[in-house]
């Protein structure tokens, strides 16, 4: 697959130049993050070089701590680097060359609009839709909005506030909200954490198929070496705090991947093998 | 207890409240010099209504556009102290201050400056409302959940955007339910100021009747001032659950 040829052990050198820069999504070139200063800083990620192709779906596991939401952060620009640099679409993260979706963990839903109007969030902030939301906001765009909902079966909630669902409803919902400004990078932080196996499986098919649709970059950090597999054209692993890459792989198995994969034996060696990686690091 | 329940019970509380208060005033044979019984202060409110009526106005309008600047200023300062964590620890302690001041005792600075009348009667029922807006507001903003902004923050969102979008309707349960705690209050300033230095409105009227032993016409203006400030009340607490309906979960507002 592609993905396999954005490893990093590429030479920073070479990467420094624009045009190398701008053939790749994601660009972290020894980028660290330390909270504090003198003896009470904390070092939430150590240096780290990782480099995205674009289109390429790399999930992000290891450790509690270790510094996964902290590089979701630094490239969605909500953290500068305290070290290194933060590239996105060939430009410094905070100038925001690339229309970014994020998920958070918590469905972060605001509590006071309908389903619907959170959805449409994006759409009244991010260009160039902006500019069409007051005109399109009862038509087209609500169109696109209940579209995307039917796509994830919850078209007859849209009229409804956040309470009013369930928690795998709102993670629906929450995913619809990263999606429906057609993002270019997807930031998924945990997204399914909180659901019971089945809706997570079921997640799972409704995000592979939204991703195969438009194959935007996607940077998902997860707990769940199965998630990981299951989606991903590349995982990476990483250590305990101070985080950095310790294992980068490609996942060349076929896109769209069935939800039975994740019990076939090659697949579950492949996470034995993540998850005995992980467990090593820990101790 | 059912709703309707509590309601015949809270009925039968304030009817019950003035039936013993008239009997007990005809039992032990009250001077309506001292305390009126309840029929009396009607039958004065209902002869009287067309000479309380302009007074009436008057408070309510001083009350109303004090009020309505008391907002204006509260939100605004609000805003400033709840958006920036600098403001707030800087300009805190001086509000406080402020706010422990006894409002009666801006009236003779207030007619000072600007003489007795309806001004001094506005600024009143404005700085007694100032207070809990701008607390509330900025109570409101400053305690917004960062994972929220954050959402807005990742869509590339300035810092107004985040302000228009999550903060402002985040604080709305905490404006609304100073709103409801403020105009009482400038209700009470406008009234204070009346009775100190005005010859115009309810509190004038009450200080008019009770230097000429009027007692029934004194508890007349008593009993609408206790009104107006029961309409006002009434009028934001529909308001609140109409905007803020979200924050208690009323699933009427929920159907589109």
């Amino acid at each position: 697959m592609q993905m396999s040829a954005a490893p990093s052990t590429v030479p920073p050198a070479q990467a420094s130049t624009a045009q190398a820069s701008a053939a790749r999504a994601v660009e972290l070139d020894r980028a660290s993050v330390v909270f504090g200063r003198g003896a009470g800083a904390v070092t939430a990620l150590a240096p780290t070089t990782l480099r995205i192709g674009h289109g390429a779906f790399v999930a992000l596991v290891g450790p509690s701590g270790c510094g996964k939401s902290t590089i979701l952060k630094l490239v969605s620009s909500l953290l500068r680097p305290s070290d290194g640099s933060v590239v996105v679409g060939g430009r410094e993260a905070s100038v925001r060359a690339l229309r970014i979706g994020m998920a958070f963990q918590n469905p972060t839903l605001l509590p006071w609009l309908t389903i619907e109007r959170n959805v449409m969030l994006p759409l009244k902030i991010v260009p160039p839709f902006r500019h069409d939301f007051r005109r399109e906001r009862t038509r087209a765009f609500r169109d696109r909005v209940h579209a995307l909902l039917a796509r994830v079966g919850l078209q007859d909630f849209a009229g409804h506030y956040p309470w009013q669902l369930s928690g795998g409803m709102l993670q629906r919902a929450n995913l619809c909200r990263a999606l429906i400004h057609e993002p270019d990078l997807l930031l998924l932080d945990e997204p399914f954490g909180a659901l019971d196996q089945f809706t997570r499986e079921e997640l799972w098919q409704d995000l592979q198929a939204l991703y195969l649709e438009r194959r935007p970059t996607v940077l998902l950090v997860t707990h769940d070496l199965r998630e990981a597999g299951y989606l991903a054209t590349r995982i990476c692993v990483m250590s305990p705090r101070p985080g950095r890459i310790i294992s980068d792989r490609p996942i060349d198995l076929p896109q769209p991947r069935d939800i039975d994969l994740i019990y076939r034996p090659d697949f579950v060696e492949m996470t034995q093998s993540l998850r005995e990686l992980i467990a090593q690091v820990r101790k | 207890m059912s709703n309707l329940r509590i309601r015949i019970c809270s009925a039968a509380l304030i009817f019950g409240f003035f039936a013993m208060w008239e009997v007990l005033c005809l039992w032990l044979q009250v001077s309506d010099l001292l305390l009126p019984r309840p029929t009396e202060i009607a039958a004065t409110l209902w002869t009287r209504f067309p000479v309380l009526w302009p007074h009436i106005l008057q408070t309510l309008y001083s009350t109303l556009t004090g009020f309505g600047l008391g907002v204006i200023i509260g939100v605004t300062l609000g805003v400033l102290i709840g958006t920036s964590r600098l403001a707030y620890g800087v300009a805190y302690p001086l509000l406080v201050g402020f706010s422990s001041i006894p409002k009666v005792a801006v009236v003779p600075i207030f007619v000072l400056w600007f003489g007795s009348g309806t001004t001094p009667a506005i600024l009143t029922a404005m700085v007694i409302c100032v207070f809990p807006i701008v607390v509330n507001i900025a109570t409101g903003l400053a305690t917004t959940e960062p994972e929220l902004e954050d959402v807005l923050k990742t869509l590339g969102a300035s810092r107004s955007e985040i302000l228009w979008n999550v903060g402002l309707p985040r604080a709305m349960p905490y404006f609304f339910a100073s709103l409801k705690v403020a105009v009482t209050l400038s209700f009470v300033g406008a009234v204070l100021s009346e009775t100190v230095a005005s010859n115009r409105g309810i509190g004038n009227v009450m200080m008019t009747a009770s230097s000429n032993f009027q007692t029934s016409l004194l508890f007349a203006g008593l009993f609408v001032l206790a009104a107006m400030g029961v309409a006002l009340y009434a009028v934001f607490s529909f308001l609140e659950a109409r905007v803020t309906g979200w924050a208690t979960r009323k699933t009427d507002i929920a159907v589109t």
